[in-house]
């Protein structure tokens, strides 16, 4: 027979447990049921390969095309920039810094990783967008590399701290090995370490570049929020979690427009947990 | 008997070509003072044991000879450590070349994540040999010296850390040949072993007499009895005593060597 209190607590679990999951699973039931609406009146076809988004006008035109690659470019911009700078981070401070600068380092990503994204945004508005302008003679620094950049430094935190925690990971016994043979601390790092390490540092990207994908703030700020299909990064585009979070607020409850925003919802939601999945996958893959 | 015995070790000492020379060394990790003037000889092609109770200090002796102890942090070294007359302490030694020539073997098996025959070929490798046939040659070698290659001459592609425990422990003393050091450390190297496979390793070890130096660190005396020339015996960071194995376990000189090998203490 059970303690009352044991049996209690463990109650109080599962309803949590259970509540949470219910939570993601009305989430995704209100966003499928309301995106669905959608596709009644305007084809799946052309809402996912249309170029133009013009949801005001008469006849309205929902492809969301154009903010698939905005979001596309963005995020693999941020990637580019974030994974490198982020997998070298991490490389120093969990195998090269000693002492007090691997302690300042890691309390310096985790602010990095604390600085909401609003005021991020802010600071690439003031900072970073006139001096892309400026740097490439273009009309407006608003643009696709503005926000990759910006982006970059709120990927980077999630990059950093999981690649790290996968190397931090590695057996000493591998690296002792190898420096006991007499490999350099470069080649252990290079040949042992990270190979060893490469299933979490491949999840520590898949994040990042979730992080990214997901972000709305800062974009909206700094991408110029044109919904037109970019040719280079140093045009202005807009990605689709902008364009939910600018345009929900004026549309008339029921309409096209209204329910069109839920579908590009769940394309969004399709992409992160293909990207989550993927990162999962990684990170309890075993060797 | 007794007297004769260490008349054979006063010629021997000055006959020997000595490998190893240590001189007033100390080690601290931080505050901690975790060896305290040790000065020994090692001679070339000799077994030497270093026995003593856990925190003796003999781990870390044997770690200062290749300078596997600059990894931990805050350690600080003074005294000197000759290799064949040269300090590899100085400024100006190459380290990953100092421990191509001084090897070791460690308390538990540390196959590297990759194949067998990548486990030997690694250090090999990293020092520039990149030729499949050489390296064949050079894994081949390695292996019978180790007296594995008839357990896994046909396993050579398989992860090496689905081998047993002791043929695990035999492969990291291959890989460790495959770079061709002169001084081989051994720190416990059966701690984890059955009598079967620790039996292997220490016949393999009389094997490889002729070409090495071999320093053995263990923590079961019978062990260092039954392969050792001459015996240390760690004590608190400091070194007690050194000489014949048969002297030092039939007629120890300090009272602290006799109470730890009749099993007083330790």
């Amino acid at each position: 027979m059970k303690r009352p209190t044991e049996w209690f607590i463990e109650r109080w679990i599962l309803f949590n447990g259970i509540f949470s999951i219910a939570a993601v699973g009305l989430i995704f039931f209100f966003l499928t049921k309301e995106g669905f609406n959608l596709f009644k009146h305007y084809p799946l076809k052309d809402f996912l390969s249309g170029r133009q988004w013009y949801p005001i006008s008469e006849p309205p035109k929902f492809g969301i095309l154009p903010l698939i690659l905005g979001s596309f470019w963005v995020t693999a911009g941020a990637t580019l920039i974030a994974v490198p700078l982020g997998v070298a981070s991490a490389l120093f401070i969990a195998e090269v810094a000693k002492g007090w600068i691997k302690e300042y380092l890691k309390v310096g990503v985790e602010i990095l990783a604390a600085i909401p994204s609003v005021v991020l945004g802010f600071v690439g508005l003031v900072t970073l967008v006139p001096m892309v302008k400026q740097m490439f003679h273009i009309p407006t620094g608003l643009t696709a590399l503005s926000g990759a950049i910006m982006l970059a430094f709120m990927a980077m935190p999630t990059v950093v701290s999981i690649v790290e925690d996968a190397l931090t990971a590695v057996p000493r016994s591998y690296r002792e090995g190898s420096i006991a043979m007499g490999a350099t601390q470069w080649q252990t790092i290079y040949r042992i370490t990270v190979p060893a390490a490469g299933s979490g540092i491949v999840a520590g990207v898949m994040l990042g570049i979730g992080r990214v994908i997901g972000e709305t703030m800062a974009v909206m700020m700094i991408t110029g929020n044109a919904a037109v299909i970019p040719h280079t990064l140093l045009q202005p585009v807009r990605t689709m979690t902008a364009t939910i979070a600018s345009e929900m607020g004026e549309t008339v409850q029921g309409s096209d427009h209204y329910f069109s925003l839920f579908a590009i919802g769940i394309v969004l939601f399709v992409i992160t947990f293909i990207i989550n999945l993927a990162a999962d996958f990684f990170l309890h893959r075993k060797k | 008997m007794v007297e004769q015995q260490s008349s054979v070790v006063s010629r021997q000492s000055s006959e020997r070509n000595v490998k190893i020379n240590v001189g007033n060394l100390n080690v601290y990790f931080g505050a901690i003072h975790a060896l305290r003037n040790i000065s020994l000889e090692v001679y070339k092609n000799e077994i030497l044991a270093a026995i003593g109770p856990a925190n003796s200090g003999k781990t870390t002796f044997l770690r200062c000879l290749n300078r596997m102890n600059d990894l931990q942090p805050n350690f600080r070294v003074e005294g000197k450590v000759l290799l064949d007359g040269k300090n590899v302490y100085d400024t100006a030694v190459d380290v990953p070349f100092l421990r191509r020539r001084v090897g070791v073997v460690f308390a538990t098996p540390t196959p590297l994540p990759m194949s067998v025959f990548e486990n030997i070929a690694y250090g090999p490798r990293r020092l520039g040999t990149g030729k499949r046939s050489i390296l064949e040659k050079i894994v081949e070698r390695s292996l019978k010296k180790a007296a594995l290659w008839d357990e896994v001459k046909n396993r050579l592609r398989d992860s090496a850390l689905k081998l047993s425990g002791g043929q695990q422990q035999r492969l990291c003393l291959a890989r460790a040949l495959a770079v061709e050091p002169e001084v081989i450390l051994y720190d416990e190297p059966c701690s984890g072993l059955d009598p079967i496979s620790t039996a292997k390793i220490e016949e393999t070890m009389f094997e490889l007499q002729k070409d090495y130096t071999q320093i053995l660190v263990t923590n079961n005396t019978k062990q260092a009895a039954r392969v050792s020339e001459r015996t240390a015996f760690f004590l608190m960071g400091e070194l007690v005593e050194i000489g014949l194995t048969d002297k030092i376990f039939t007629a120890p000189q300090d009272q602290r060597t006799e109470d730890y090998i009749t099993g007083r203490f330790g």
